[in-house]
């Protein structure tokens, strides 16, 4: 289910599903609401990437907040995007709506 | 992405847990009723401890540097008011009382602590010796001592609003347990 993917990141994880446009999440480990996100992606069986930004080290974290800077400036978690669109925080109804 | 640390263990939750229980419920606290949630963030926090070595907060980036961390040790400076106007904190580890009886339901709540550039702002100049209390908010007394004719200074819990008039902060806060270092000199 899990294996390294060409997405914006080395480190991301890739978890196989539907096609639904491009979904990256940035989330933390330890954080319950970013379990909650990833698990409602995961019972929706959409294609997406996940990255653990709290288990990443050095380069690679500050690479992971420049990126979520981007769309989330507070950098929160979790941060999800969607086609370049982010949902910050476990937000369900708009995470479904925006899963069509 | 690998995990850095040894999973904490069941038995290690549960002390935590039942310790963080008893104290919230004696502070005027609760925590979330959902055992197997807060459970989960507890979890975090041990986690937080090993890699930090102090209870960051589990949703939120830690920058191992207790300093400025020091908002974000559990329980965090934005717990109450987050816990006032949403009913839970961050996390949702803490929980209101009508959330508790289920009288108000939980939802998505705004992130309160300020972006890294505004809270380096915020973070007063460190001070010599003992009034180098780190506190993110405020560096000088509240009133100086030309209103006020005090026998000792009054310090104030950063995370919980605990007022005492002693020489120093107390070793921690009796409400909320933090600190010395999260208390600042109020007046
Ligand atoms: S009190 Fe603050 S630090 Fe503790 S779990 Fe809640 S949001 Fe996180």
């Amino acid at each position: 289910m899990v294996s390294s993917y060409g997405c914006d990141f080395m480190n991301s994880e890739h978890v196989a599903g539907n096609d639904k446009g491009k979904i990256m999440l940035y989330a933390l480990s330890t954080c319950i609401w970013c379990k909650k996100t990833r698990e409602l992606l995961q019972s929706s069986a959409v294609a997406f990437d996940y990255i653990y930004v709290d288990l990443l080290k050095g380069e690679d974290r500050v690479q992971a907040i420049d990126e979520i800077k981007k769309y989330n400036p507070g950098t929160s978690f979790p941060t999800l995007v969607i086609d370049g669109k982010a949902i910050v925080g476990f937000r369900e109804k708009e995470i479904k709506e925006a899963l069509g | 992405m690998e995990n850095d640390y040894p999973e904490p263990s069941p038995e290690e939750i549960d002390r935590l847990y039942s310790r963080l229980e008893k104290e919230a419920r004696q502070g005027g606290y609760n925590l979330n009723s959902d055992g197997e949630f807060a459970r989960g963030l507890v979890k975090g926090l041990l986690v937080n401890e090993r890699r930090y070595g102090y209870q960051a907060c589990p949703c939120r980036l830690a920058a191992d540097d207790k300093i400025a961390d020091l908002d974000i040790i559990c329980p965090c400076y934005y717990r109450d008011a987050d816990v006032t106007e949403f009913g839970a904190c961050y996390c949702a580890l803490y929980v209101s009382k009508a959330v508790l009886k289920g009288e108000q339901k939980l939802g998505s709540i705004l992130e309160r602590r300020p972006p890294k550039e505004e809270r380096q702002k915020l973070q007063p100049q460190p001070e010599p010796q003992s009034k180098s209390l780190l506190s993110a908010s405020v560096a000088e007394p509240r009133a100086g001592p030309g209103t006020l004719k005090l026998s000792v200074p009054v310090w104030r819990c950063l995370v919980c609003g605990y007022l005492c008039g002693r020489d120093g902060p107390p070793e921690i806060c009796p409400i909320c347990k933090a600190g010395k270092e999260r208390f600042e000199r109020f007046i």
